[in-house]
């Protein structure tokens, strides 16, 4: 019977001030799909970093004049030093036929190289690949090396781009988070002005607290649960739209977003902003409904 | 016991001690601003002492925790001047309500609303909205919703204070009724006619001090 009458208080509640409702559940939906979305975007950039990591290599580019015993020696070292995963030597006819068929499309770009113009390296895997410092320093100086490149340097740009990226949805995240949460605290203070007259009645005959304040705090929760599923929604529409279907081609590059990650957002953006809400709302009515 | 309000130069109720039986029926009486709403207050626990205890039912609720102060008050029933109903309820969902939102059925609501509302003389109009009711029926409703609960304690702030004389008479009759079913009256008041024809207990408050505490008083 109690919880009949808290729920259909609440019902009431929202439906006396729909459109203060509305504008409420807006709110929540664009600031908890942001979350959401920055959150993907987190898991996504950390589940590149591991598939992309474990591929890089360090390349140990050779001098032309290097001596077979240097290179050996080189290769030896290699061989032994425990950061090292493995090895692969390429020789100059190795990266020839490497960089025609990585710019097959551009002929001219080949033909302006000859066969032996390129040089040969090792292609070293590092079990740590944040390592390279190390592995730089031990092989920069050898005799017949030319230069130790890092091809993680290079993935880092890319994170670092991802990374602004995920920023800046946190930042509008969390402005309008902050837009959602007054809306909510104004919309309850509206609520609790519409109904003070009960809630002096409730006070003055004993009515305990959680009782009065419940249908109250129930609003707001209502209003962040509808929001965060809309929100969910706006991630699989993004999902499915964007990712899955326009940038489609970008997903060699990037990675598929996967529909596990996806829906760990319901239950993360449901929990969050019932919480907060619900939090927000009962410290307005602390300040508003005095007992 | 005393109170001092925020910004105000001298305290509303100054050194006061006063003590009421259960059974009693008691009158506090003295022109506005004299502090006598002040003991409505201290009693409903809606305002605190600075100095000093109040104690009802056996229980010092100066010091009382805040989450024992609902179940505290559903032991004292309350009556306003302006009555304070619901205007979108009926007498009945009035009386209702004020069981209803402390955890009462609505079994136990269809049994002893009726009762209350025959009680108070309102039988036969458990339907009417309050703006369908006169002044008297409304303060009757009240009344029916501060006793349902058949509380210890009955505090009425002015009771009759819109009321014309001949309802003020039929609400005192009232009270009187609850007053000899054991229940303690405890009323503020500056109505002298009510006050002379009562002949109770009379506690003149001047000042924020008591000037005179009569057994069987007049309002002087």
């Amino acid at each position: 019977m109690r919880a009949k009458y808290v729920l259909a208080e609440m019902l009431v509640g929202l439906w006396r001030n729909v459109t203060m409702t509305i504008a409420m559940i807006i709110t929540m939906i664009v600031s908890l799909s942001m979350l959401g979305a920055s959150l993907l975007m987190y898991m996504q950039v950390d589940e590149m970093k591991g598939h992309y990591y474990e591929q890089v290599e360090v390349s140990i580019y050779l001098e032309k004049s290097i001596q077979d015993a240097e290179r050996s020696d080189i290769k030896s070292k290699l061989d032994s030093d425990p950061l090292v995963k493995n090895v692969l030597w390429e020789t100059k006819e190795m990266a020839y036929e490497n960089f025609k068929a990585q710019f097959r499309d551009a002929p001219d770009l080949v033909n302006a190289i000859g066969a032996d113009e390129l040089p040969e390296s090792f292609r070293v895997a590092l079990h740590d690949p944040k390592k390279f410092d190390q592995i730089n320093a031990t092989y920069a100086g050898l005799p017949g090396v030319d230069t130790v490149v890092d091809q993680q340097k290079l993935l880092q740009k890319i994170f670092d781009i991802l990374g602004s990226i995920q920023n800046l949805s946190l930042v509008v995240a969390g402005f309008m988070g902050l837009a959602a949460l007054l809306l909510v605290a104004n919309t309850i203070q509206v609520a609790a002005y519409s109904k003070r007259r009960e809630v002096a009645v409730m006070k003055l005959v004993g009515a305990s607290n959680w009782f009065i304040q419940a249908p109250f705090v129930l609003e707001a929760v209502f209003a962040a649960l509808l929001g965060s599923i809309l929100a969910w929604v706006m991630l699989v529409v993004g999902k499915v739209v964007l990712i899955d279907g326009k940038l489609a081609a970008l997903t060699d590059l990037l990675l598929p977003v996967s529909w596990g990650n996806v829906n760990l957002m319901l239950p993360i953006l449901a929990g969050i902003g019932s919480v907060v809400s619900a939090v927000t709302a009962w410290v307005t009515l602390r300040f508003y409904i005095r007992v | 016991m005393t109170k001092t309000y925020p910004k105000a130069s001298r305290p509303s109720l100054d050194d006061v001690s006063v003590s009421i039986e259960k059974g009693d029926f008691v009158f506090f009486i003295g022109p506005s601003g004299s502090g006598k709403s002040s003991i409505v207050k201290l009693m409903l626990h809606e305002i605190k002492p600075n100095k000093g205890k109040v104690i009802v039912n056996g229980k010092e609720i100066s010091s009382m925790r805040s989450w024992k102060i609902p179940s505290f008050r559903r032991s004292i029933g309350c009556v306003f001047q302006d009555f304070r109903l619901l205007p979108n309820k009926t007498a009945y969902e009035n009386v209702a309500f004020a069981l209803e939102v402390i955890g009462k059925s609505k079994a136990v609501a269809r049994r002893v609303v009726p009762e209350v509302l025959e009680l108070v003389g309102l039988g036969g109009k458990e339907h009417r909205y309050p703006h369908e009711l006169s002044g008297g029926e409304q303060q009757r409703v009240a009344v029916a919703r501060a006793f349902v609960n058949r509380p210890l304690i009955l505090l009425a702030d002015e009771p009759t204070g819109n009321l014309d004389p001949d309802t003020s008479i039929e609400i005192m009759r009232l009270l009187d009724r609850i007053n000899r079913t054991g229940t303690t009256v405890v009323m503020v008041t500056h109505d002298s006619n009510i006050v002379n024809q009562m002949r109770r207990r009379v506690i003149e408050i001047e000042g924020g001090r008591i000037v005179r505490d009569q057994a069987r008083g007049v309002y002087g």
